[in-house]
C-alpha cells in the first residue's frame, strides 16, 4: 500500500515537514513493514514553470519533418523574469523549438526551462537545433514523468487549470507530493485504505482517530426499497455456506459529463498510489476505494437492462469484461447480472457492455460487500487479480458500503456535474453476528511474557476499536468470569477471532520491544540420532579423504532419471513431475543424485579444473503407487488416524543417497607426487570408504548398471545382502554422450540402507599374540571366477587358523592357458594358544586349496 | 645394524684406495723385547690412524697395524717362543702396545662414522617448499556445515533434531498449519506443485511441516529444530534460489511465552554471530504463529560496520496448529521460528553472490575446507 504523504495528512496529525521516511518510521514501529519511498522529486527538479505560448511558426525541413518555432512567455506580461542562469531569457520569453502539434498559440504549458532535470536524467540546457537556439522545452505528460500519454504536450486547460504565468508546475501538478508504500500483511485488509493507516498512524503517535467514514454514513440518505436500483441478491450455491454477497448498497447519479478533467490533486495522489488515471468516473471510484477501503464498481445506467441479480454462474455461460476479454465463467463465479444476463464478474471485473465511457451520463454506483473465498477464487481461476479482488480477499468492511457510496456521489457531483438521485438502495443478507471473544485476564501477560495490568490491556483494546466489558461476576459457563474480558472487535478487524489475535494487538501497540529475554531450559535431550551423527561422519570422512562436497538442484530431466535410476532400461523410473518447474527441461525431480553432480563436474571442467572429486548427500524421490491424495482435510482438528495414514502413504519414498564422482588426476603431478589418473577403483575405495565410517563392512560384487562400465563396476550390499548402490567407471558411450572428461568414474550410495545397518556394540575381538605363519598360493582359475568367490573359498576350505587372507597379483597372459587368469593369495595363519607348526599351517592351507579346486576347478600352480 | 665383527681376514680388502702406509715395516714382526722397537710400531699405527681420513682408509690402517700379518701382531706371536723369564715383561708391554693402537682405532672409528651420519643427513636434505600434495585436497560445503553447526547449537541446550520430507502433502506444509485454502497467505508462498495438482504434494515451501511431525510423533514437552531444503518458484539471481534452505524452531511446553522465544533467540544469535548479537522482534503476520513477529539480527561483525539484519519470521504457536496435532492449547503454549540458513551465510561469511551457493565451484566449498 502506497499512501501519499496529503492524503494522510487530512485524517491523521502528520507534521507538514514530516517525510515518507518518518511516516515508514511510524508506521514500522505499529507493526507494518516498509518497502519504499516515492519521491516524484528524486526524478525531476525545476525550474519548470506555467508558460503560455505566444506564437508558433511551423518551419519545414529537409528531413521532412516540421518544427514548431515557438515564443513562451514564462513570467506574467510585466513583470521581470527573476529567474537566472544559462538559458533564461530576461525578457521572460523563451525561444523554443518544439516537434509536436497539438497545441495552439495563447494555450498554457508546462515549460522546463534550461537547468531542470526530467525523469531519465535528461537535462534540459539551451541547445541549438534546427537553426534556432531552443532554450528549453514544452513538456508532455510523459515527459514530466506522470503518464504516458502519447498526446503530445500538456495543454493545461484542458486538465482544467488556468495558472498564471510562471507559477511553479511542480507543485501545481502535485509533484511535491511524495508516497511512502508499506506491506500490508494478508490478515490486516483494512491497511488497504488510508482510513486503516490513519488510524494506525494515530495509535502510533498516542492521538485521537476520527473516523471520517462515520462523517461520510451520517451524510447518506436513507435506504429505501425504490431507491439506488433493484437488486436481488440470489446465491443459488454459497460456499462453505457463506453467501456470495452479503451487502449491496446502489446509488444513482444523473446528468454527469465524463470529458471532465481530473483535479490534479486527485490525479497526483492516485498516480502516487500506483493508480493510473484513466477518466474521471474511474478515477473517482478508485480514490475512494483508496480512501475507504470499500471497492466501488460504476455502471452506465442506461446500459444496465432491469433489476441487478447477483447469482454464480451457470455452466457454459461466458461474459467480455472490461479488458475485452471473453471469460468462460465457472460454476463457482459470482456474478452481477441484468436482464440480458452477465454483467460483471463480482469483485473482480466489470463487463464491457455497461462500461462507463464518454457518452455517460447516468451512473449507477455499486458498493457491495462479496465473501473473501469467492473472490479469492474467481481472480486466481481467471488471473485477474486487482486492487479490488485484493481488497475483497481480505475481507471488506461491512458497515462501510452506504458511507463509501455517499463519498463516491459526492465527488461525481461536485467534480462531474451530475445530480444525485435521492435515496438509495440496501440489500443485505443477514451475516452471522461478530462473535465476542473471552479473554482470560492472565492471557495477554501469560502469553506474551510481560505484565501488562488490566487497565493497560482494556486501554489498548479499545484504542484499535475493540469493546471491552468485564464478563459479569457468575459466568453462565461456569468458568471464572470475574477474571475475564468480553470483548468485541471492530467491524473492520475480521482478523480479531481469538484471544491470541487480541494479545498480539496488546503487544503491538505497547511494543515488542518491550518483551523481555527468557532463556527456557529444556528438558533433557537425547542429543543427535545415531542416524544424524552417522550422517555427519559420512560427510566429513568424504571431506577428508579429498572430495568435495557439492549442493545440486534435485530437478531432473525425465531422460536422465530413466538413465540413472535404475539399473536397465526395463525397469526405468521417470520420476515425480512437477506442475510448474522452473525449466521444463528439468521438469521432474531427481531419482538419483549422480545427473546434478556430473552437471556440476562439468561446470567445474569449463572452468578449468581437470581434477575433481565431488559428492552430494541428498534425497531422491521416487514414485511409490500412490501419488498424493485425493483429500486435504482442513486443519485445527486432529485427524483419524486413518486419515492421516492415507496422507502418509501418497508421500513418495524419499531415501537419502550419497553420490561421488571422479574425474582426471587424483592429484596434480609435483614434485614428489607423480599424477595418476582416477579410475574405477577410486570410486570403489570412496564407496567403501561411506561403509567404513558406519562400520558397515560392504560386500562387493561384479556390478550391472546401464551407464556404468559393463565390466568395471561394483555393487555394493549391505552384509546382511541388502542392495547399497553402484561403484565403477562410467559407460564410455554415456561419458561421451553427456560430454563428460575421459573415464569419469562414479558411485551412488543408498545412505538411509547402509545408516540402517550401521554397526553398533561392536564386540572386541581377541588378539593372539602367538606367532604368525605366513603361506602364499597360486591358483589357476576361469578367468571369470571373481577373485572375492576365491577368497571366500579359501576362508571357508582352511578353518578357524587362517587369520587373513589377501589376492595380492592378478596374472592374465602368455605364460598360461587362455580363458584362465592366476590368482595369488597371501595367507596368515595364527592360533589363539600355541605357535603353528609349519605342518599346521601347510595342512590348513590344502584343506583350503583342496575346497577351490573342488568348487571352482582351481589348479595350485608350482 | 652394524655387526659384531670378527677379526677380520687380511686377504679381502675391498677398497684398495691410493697411497695407504706405503712405509709399511719391512721386517714384520716387532721384537717383543725391544720397548724402543715396540713403540716405534706403535707411532707409526698411531699416525696411520690419525691420517685416515675416512672409513675405508681406516680400515686399511687397521688391517696394516692390527691385522694378523701386522708387526705387532707378530710380535705378540713370537712372545710365546721367548725363555720364560722374558715372557711377561715383553707380554705387557705387547698387551700395552696393542691396546693403544685398538684404542686409537675405535676413537677414530667413532669420529669417522659421526662425520660419515652427518654428511647423509646433508646429502638427503630436499627442498620441502617444493613438495606437492600427494594427497587431494577436499571440503564440505558450507551450507551444509552452518546447518548442522546450528542445530548443535540446539543439541547443546537440550533440543533435538527433527527431519521430515522434501515432497509434502499439502496438509502438513499448509493446511494443518493453519494456511486456510484460500487465504492469501497461501498464494504468497511461490509453490512447486507436483502434477497433477489433485495429489495436493507440493515441494515443502519451508520447514515448518516438521513442526506438524514432530508435534504428531513426540509426546510434549517438545524441543527440536529442523534443519533441511526448501523450495519456492523463484528463480536463480544474485539474493534468490528456488532451493534453499531453513532451520525451524519448535518448542511446546507449559507456560511458554514470547519472552522465551526473544530468549532463545538470543541465545542462538550469539553463539552464530558472537556475544553482542541482539534480537528485536517486529509485528508480522504467519497463518501459524500469533502473535507473529518478524525477527532482526544485529549483527556486531557485519562487514562494513554493526547493524539490523533480517533474519526470519516467528512466533507464538497458533492454537489451531496444536489443535491439528490433538494438543490442548488450554494446557501448552509453544513458540517456532524459522531462518534461512543460505541468509544467513551470505552476511554471517560474506558471501557475495546466491550463484557461489548453487553452482557448486569446487572453489567455495575447498575456500571453507571443514569450517564454516
Amino acid at each position: 500500500m502506497r499512501i501519499p504523504l496529503s492524503w494522510l495528512r487530512e485524517y491523521a496529525p502528520v507534521p507538514q515537514e514530516a517525510t515518507a521516511e518518518q511516516v515508514l518510521e511510524t508506521m514500522v514501529s505499529i507493526g507494518f513493514e516498509e518497502e519504499e519511498v516515492h519521491r516524484p522529486t528524486d526524478e525531476i527538479s525545476g525550474p519548470v514553470v506555467v508558460g503560455q505560448v505566444l506564437s508558433r511558426e511551423p518551419e519545414e525541413h529537409s528531413n521532412g519533418k516540421t518544427i514548431n518555432w515557438c515564443q513562451v512567455r514564462v513570467v506574467p506580461e510585466g513583470q521581470e523574469q527573476t529567474l537566472t542562469g544559462k538559458g533564461i531569457d530576461p525578457s521572460g520569453v523563451q525561444g523554443i523549438v518544439c516537434g509536436a502539434h497539438n497545441f495552439e498559440v495563447g494555450d498554457k504549458v508546462v515549460v522546463t526551462l534550461p537547468g531542470a532535470v526530467l525523469p531519465g536524467d535528461f537535462r534540459i540546457t539551451p541547445r541549438k537545433t534546427y537553426g534556432h537556439t531552443s532554450a528549453g522545452m514544452i513538456a508532455s505528460v510523459r515527459e514530466l514523468g506522470i503518464g504516458d500519454d502519447h498526446d503530445g504536450i500538456l495543454v493545461l486547460s484542458r486538465i482544467g487549470l488556468d495558472p498564471e504565468l510562471g507559477t511553479d508546475a511542480l507543485d501545481l501538478l502535485g509533484l511535491y507530493d511524495e508516497a511512502a508504500e508499506i506491506n500490508v500483511t494478508p490478515d490486516r485488509g483494512y491497511g488497504f485504505s488510508i482510513r486503516g493507516v490513519a488510524r494506525e498512524y494515530c495509535h502510533a503517535v498516542n492521538e485521537p482517530f476520527h473516523d471520517f467514514v462515520l462523517d461520510a454514513a451520517e451524510r447518506a440518505p436513507e435506504a429505501t426499497d425504490d431507491g439506488g436500483h433493484p437488486v436481488e441478491l440470489a446465491d443459488q450455491a454459497p460456499i462453505n455456506g457463506v453467501s456470495g454477497c452479503d451487502r449491496f448498497v446502489t446509488r444513482v447519479v444523473k446528468g454527469i459529463d465524463p470529458s471532465r478533467p481530473t483535479p490534479t490533486w486527485m490525479a497526483s495522489r492516485l498516480r502516487l498510489a500506483g493508480i493510473r488515471s484513466l477518466s474521471l468516473p474511474v478515477d473517482i471510484s478508485n480514490y475512494v476505494m483508496l480512501e475507504f477501503g470499500q471497492p466501488l464498481h460504476f455502471y452506465d445506467r442506461a446500459k444496465v437492462d432491469g433489476a441487478i441479480v447477483v447469482r454464480r454462474a451457470q455452466a457454459g455461460e461466458s461474459l467480455t469484461t472490461l479488458d475485452d476479454k471473453q471469460r468462460t465463467l465457472d460454476t463457482e463465479d459470482l456474478l452481477i447480472t441484468d436482464a440480458s444476463g452477465p454483467i460483471g464478474i463480482a469483485g473482480v471485473m466489470g463487463g464491457a457492455s455497461t462500461e462507463v465511457g464518454a457518452e455517460t451520463t447516468d451512473v449507477l454506483v455499486e458498493a457491495a460487500r462479496f465473501d473473501p473465498i469467492t473472490i479469492a477464487r474467481s481472480a486466481r481461476r481467471h488471473r485477474l487479480p486487482s486492487e479490488a479482488s485484493k481488497r475483497f480477499e481480505r475481507s471488506v468492511d461491512p458497515e462501510i458500503q452506504a458511507a463509501a457510496a455517499q463519498r463516491a456521489v459526492e465527488l461525481l457531483v461536485e467534480l462531474a456535474g451530475g445530480t444525485a438521485e435521492p435515496g438509495a438502495g440496501d440489500v443485505r443478507v443477514e451475516r452471522p453476528r461478530t462473535e465476542v471473544v473471552r479473554l482470560p485476564a492472565d492471557y495477554v501477560s501469560e502469553r506474551v511474557g510481560v505484565d501488562y495490568t488490566p487497565e493497560r490491556v482494556e486501554q489498548l483494546l479499545t484504542r484499535i476499536g475493540c469493546t471491552v466489558h468485564r464478563a459479569a461476576a457468575t459466568g453462565s459457563t461456569g468458568n471464572d468470569d470475574a477474571a475475564a474480558w468480553l470483548v468485541t472487535p471492530p467491524s473492520w478487524r475480521a482478523d480479531l477471532i481469538a484471544p491470541e489475535d487480541l494479545a498480539e494487538e496488546v503487544a503491538r501497540l505497547d511494543g515488542y520491544d518491550k518483551i523481555p529475554s527468557r532463556l527456557p531450559i529444556a528438558p533433557p535431550g537425547r542429543g543427535l540420532t545415531r542416524r544424524q551423527i552417522g550422517r555427519k561422519r559420512v560427510l566429513t570422512s568424504l571431506a577428508a579423504a579429498g572430495l568435495t562436497e557439492v549442493l545440486s538442484y534435485p530437478f531432473a530431466a525425465e531422460e536422465e532419471n530413466t538413465l540413472w535410476g535404475t539399473p536397465s532400461a526395463e525397469q526405468a523410473i521417470a520420476g515425480v513431475q512437477l506442475h510448474n518447474p522452473i525449466s521444463e527441461a528439468k521438469g521432474r525431480l531427481r531419482v538419483s543424485v549422480l545427473p546434478g553432480l556430473l552437471d556440476t563436474l562439468r561446470r567445474n571442467h569449463a572452468r578449468g579444473f581437470r581434477d575433481l572429486a565431488l559428492f552430494e548427500a541428498g534425497l531422491v524421490f521416487l514414485p511409490g503407487e500412490q501419488l498424493g491424495s485425493a483429500h486435504v482435510p482442513p486443519g485445527a482438528v486432529k485427524l483419524e488416524q486413518s486419515v492421516l495414514d492415507e496422507i502418509n502413504a501418497g508421500i513418495p519414498d524419499q531415501p537419502l543417497r550419497v553420490g561421488i564422482v571422479l574425474a582426471g588426476n587424483d592429484a596434480a603431478a609435483a614434485p614428489g607426487v607423480s599424477a595418476r589418473a582416477f579410475d574405477w577403483q577410486d570410486a570403489l575405495d570412496d564407496a567403501l570408504l561411506v561403509g567404513q565410517a558406519l562400520g558397515v563392512r560392504l560386500t562387493v560384487a561384479q556390478g550391472k548398471h546401464q551407464a556404468f562400465h559393463p565390466g568395471r563396476t561394483a555393487e555394493l550390499t549391505t552384509p546382511d545382502g541388502q542392495h547399497v548402490g553402484w561403484a565403477g567407471e562410467l559407460h564410455p558411450q554415456v561419458v561421451q554422450q553427456l560430454n563428460l572428461p575421459e573415464r569419469t568414474c562414479a558411485a551412488e550410495l543408498d545412505l538411509d540402507v547402509v545408516l540402517a545397518a550401521q554397526a553398533e556394540g561392536v564386540q572386541a575381538q581377541s588378539l593372539s599374540v602367538q606367532t604368525a605363519a605366513t603361506q602364499d598360493v597360486a591358483l589357476l582359475v576361469d578367468a571369470e571366477l571373481p577373485a572375492a568367490a576365491l577368497v571366500d573359498t579359501l576362508t571357508e576350505g582352511a578353518g578357524d587358523l587362517l587369520e587373513e587372507v589377501r589376492v595380492f597379483d592378478v596374472y592374465e597372459g602368455d605364460r598360461i592357458e587362455s580363458g584362465k587368469k592366476s590368482v595369488a593369495l597371501a595367507m596368515r595363519f595364527r592360533a589363539p594358544d600355541r605357535t603353528l607348526t609349519a605342518d599346521e599351517a601347510s595342512a590348513s592351507r590344502q584343506a583350503a586349496v583342496d575346497l577351490t579346486a573342488q568348487r571352482h576347478g582351481a589348479v595350485l600352480r608350482g | 645394524m652394524s655387526q659384531s665383527t670378527p677379526e677380520p681376514t687380511p686377504e679381502k680388502d675391498p677398497a684398495e684406495p691410493q697411497s695407504v702406509q706405503t712405509d709399511a715395516p719391512a721386517d714384520p714382526a716387532v721384537d717383543p723385547t725391544d720397548e724402543a722397537a715396540v713403540n716405534a710400531a706403535v707411532d707409526q699405527a698411531l699416525a696411520a690412524i690419525d691420517a685416515a681420513t675416512d672409513l675405508d682408509q681406516l680400515k686399511v690402517a687397521r688391517l696394516a697395524h692390527t691385522g694378523e700379518k701386522s708387526p705387532l701382531a707378530l710380535g705378540n706371536r713370537a712372545i710365546g717362543k721367548l725363555p720364560k723369564d722374558q715372557k711377561a715383561v715383553a707380554g705387557k708391554l705387547m698387551g700395552q702396545a696393542r691396546g693403544r693402537v685398538n684404542k686409537a682405532v675405535a676413537a677414530r672409528q667413532e669420529v669417522l662414522e659421526a662425520e660419515h651420519a652427518e654428511r647423509i643427513l646433508v646429502e638427503e636434505a630436499v627442498d620441502v617448499t617444493a613438495a606437492g600434495r600427494r594427497r587431494r585436497i577436499g571440503g564440505r560445503h558450507p551450507i551444509s556445515m552452518l546447518m548442522d553447526r546450528a542445530a548443535e547449537i540446539f543439541v547443546g541446550m537440550g533440543w533435538e533434531v527433527a527431519e521430515g520430507p522434501e515432497v509434502e502433502s499439502e496438509w502438513y506444509n499448509f493446511d494443518s498449519l493453519n494456511f486456510k485454502p484460500d487465504h492469501p497467505a497461501r498464494q504468497l508462498q511461490d509453490t512447486f506443485f507436483v502434477d497433477p495438482p489433485e495429489s495436493h504434494l507440493v515441494l515443502r515451501t519451508h520447514t515448518s511441516p516438521v513442526q506438524m511431525r514432530s508435534l504428531l510423533s513426540r509426546e510434549v514437552p517438545i524441543y527440536v529444530v529442523a534443519p533441511g531444503r526448501v523450495f519456492r518458484t523463484d528463480e536463480l539471481d544474485a539474493t534468490h534460489t528456488p532451493v534453499f534452505h531453513q532451520i525451524e524452531g519448535l518448542a511446546v511446553d507449559k507456560g511458554l511465552a514470547m519472552s522465551d522465544l526473544k530468549g532463545t533467540l538470543e541465545h542462538f544469535a550469539r553463539q552464530m554471530l558472537g556475544p553482542e548479537a541482539e534480537i528485536r522482534l517486529r509485528p508480522n503476520y504467519f497463518p501459524f504463529t500469533e502473535p507473529s513477529a518478524e525477527m532482526d539480527v544485529w549483527h556486531p561483525n557485519a562487514k562494513g560496520g554493526p547493524r539490523w539484519i533480517e533474519w526470519g519470521g516467528c512466533g507464538m504457536v497458533h492454537p489451531n496448529v496444536l489443535r491439528s496435532a490433538g494438543v490442548d492449547p488450554e494446557v501448552y503454549s509453544g513458540f517456532a521460528f524459522g531462518m534461512g540458513i543460505d541468509r544467513t551465510l551470505m552476511f554471517r561469511n560474506n558471501v557475495p553472490d546466491m550463484h557461489d551457493i548453487v553452482e557448486g565451484d569446487i572453489r567455495f566449498s575447498q575456500h571453507f575446507g571443514m569450517e564454516v
